[in-house]
């Protein structure tokens, strides 16, 4: 799928209700009738639609969890209401937990228990605190081998777990959304709060990175 | 179903390839048809499981050559059509028009609506944002008037099922024995609720298996899958001879035993006596 050609190209963002004489073909002409189709019968506002894509491109992303890891890092309390109800304590620090997130659930990676997240049947995804998945996440191979060969994709990742670390995977397959509270790097002690989020990877929210110390440099996403 | 879409435990997609700039989106259509899908989801025409019932319904060799925003079309255009809310023929009429270069926002095709009440219509969607953004009911969550029948600990065995609805009880962890981890609480059930047939809530259960019991003995140890399952794909372990035919089991757990997994081996003298049963 990552190899799909997508048709239209067009990552420039500019706004496409303009005269665009170019014929559009594929899915871009096929959306763009049934966009045309509602917002004649009333039923959508193109504003709106303008609304969600600022929302999801630009707003919601994994900065979002970086946050909440970094203030459960710094916060035993908060730690331990993000593991009770994660929903709940992502809005305590101003996160809306709105779709894909209204049974959010933290889990947290120990010394000895690493976890890491997939959905199998779809692409069920915590958006309010990650965004939208990243294409990997939704590819065919890694919904197929998450769960029957996780190690092996996990060294995909450039992450081989020790020996005697119990690996966790967790198939979203209802309504329940996972994020991994990763484990905070040693030697992070004097570093703030915000200092501490810049160093949260997704990947590490995801269960497919960790997190390093900034003296190890940074995990490749 | 036993769709193209139950991949867990596949082989030969190959490795997990990564981009390397990773955009949000890669073109304006799927930025509109993300948009579109949640706006219009706000309007409750059809609901999530519905959703999910028809994306699976792609044919398996397009569904894997699709996108995820080309599946996303593909759900939204037919259950736009299943429920009447536009019909084919205006599809095809406003994308012949699209394609001969007529430029949106004007009418392409016949109202049926006044321009008033379609102006009513446009006030009331602003509200259409918001409630795509906020939170959703969590009120089934902690109901307590439904009655759990399992509880944290309790083995239970993944029904061997294969309905050709909807359903989602991935196919890898049919007929295998797990430990109920967590009870979530009461949601919606998804195989009664993607087909119009009421909501059938019910308590949903993070349930953990074994890797040795889902893949065999001889996968790694120290892995453990947690996959959430609705009260009606779980019966009790040892329970199932009551309850389901002989035919449907995959071991031979008795009841009252507890703790550790019945591992099935790969070896072929046993393979062979468990296929002998399973056929009997």
């Amino acid at each position: 799928m990552s190899g799909k050609d997508y048709g239209d190209r067009d990552k420039s963002g500019h706004d496409h209700d303009h005269d665009h004489n170019a014929p559009e073909s594929g899915p871009a002409l096929r959306v763009k009738a049934i966009e045309t189709l509602l917002v004649e019968k009333g039923l959508v506002d193109p504003n709106a639609l303008d609304a969600l894509i600022d929302t999801y491109e630009h707003k919601v992303g994994p900065r979002n969890g970086a946050r909440v890891v970094a203030r459960a890092w710094v916060d035993p309390a908060f730690k331990a209401r993000l593991l009770d109800d994660a929903a709940a304590a992502i809005e305590e620090i101003g996160l809306n937990a709105g779709p894909q997130g209204e049974h959010l659930t933290a889990l947290e990676n120990t010394a000895t228990v690493h976890n890491m997240v997939v959905c199998t049947l779809c692409s069920c995804y915590p958006w309010p605190v990650l965004g939208l998945p990243p294409v990997w996440y939704k590819s065919a191979a890694y919904r197929s081998r998450a769960v029957i060969d996780p190690r092996g994709v996990l060294h995909e990742f450039g992450l081989d777990l020790p020996a005697g670390v119990e690996l966790r995977v967790w198939d979203s397959s209802a309504e329940l959304r996972y994020m991994v509270l990763p484990i905070r790097p040693a030697g992070t002690e004097h570093l703030s709060e915000e200092e501490l989020a810049a160093l949260v990877t997704r990947d590490s929210m995801i269960g497919t990175g960790i997190v390093t110390g900034p003296a190890e440099g940074r995990a490749a996403k | 179903m036993n769709g193209i879409h139950d991949m867990g435990g596949m082989h030969g997609f190959g490795p997990v390839v990564r981009e390397r700039d990773e955009p949000v989106f890669h073109a304006e259509w799927e930025r509109r048809m993300f948009a579109l899908r949640l706006a219009v989801g706000a309007r409750r025409f059809f609901n999530g499981d519905e959703y999910r019932r028809m994306i699976e319904r792609m044919p398996p060799a397009q569904y894997l050559a699709a996108s995820y925003y080309e599946r996303w079309l593909y759900a939204l255009e037919n259950l736009l059509i299943e429920k009447g809310i536009v019909e084919r023929r205006e599809i095809d009429v406003v994308m012949a028009a699209l394609r001969a270069g007529a430029t949106p926002p004007h009418r392409l095709i016949a109202a049926t609506d006044s321009p008033a009440a379609s102006a009513a219509s446009r006030e009331q969607d602003s509200a259409a944002v918001p409630e795509a953004l906020g939170s959703r009911s969590r009120k089934l969550r902690h109901d307590q008037s439904f009655h759990p029948r399992f509880k944290a600990g309790d083995r239970v065995l993944a029904r061997n099922m294969n309905p050709e609805i909807h359903t989602r009880i991935p196919r890898y962890v049919r007929g295998h024995h797990g430990t109920i981890y967590r009870d979530w609480g009461v949601f919606v059930f998804p195989d009664t609720h993607a087909h119009g047939a009421g909501a059938k809530p019910q308590h949903c259960y993070a349930v953990e298996f074994d890797g040795r019991e889902l893949w065999g003995g001889d996968h790694p140890a120290g892995e453990r899958f947690y996959i959430d399952l609705w009260e009606d794909y779980l019966e009790a372990a040892g329970a199932e001879a009551q309850s389901w035919s002989g035919a449907a089991r995959r071991d031979s757990l008795k009841p009252g035993a507890s703790g550790r997994i019945t591992k099935r081996s790969r070896k072929p003298a046993l393979k062979k006596t468990a296929s002998a049963s399973k056929n009997a």
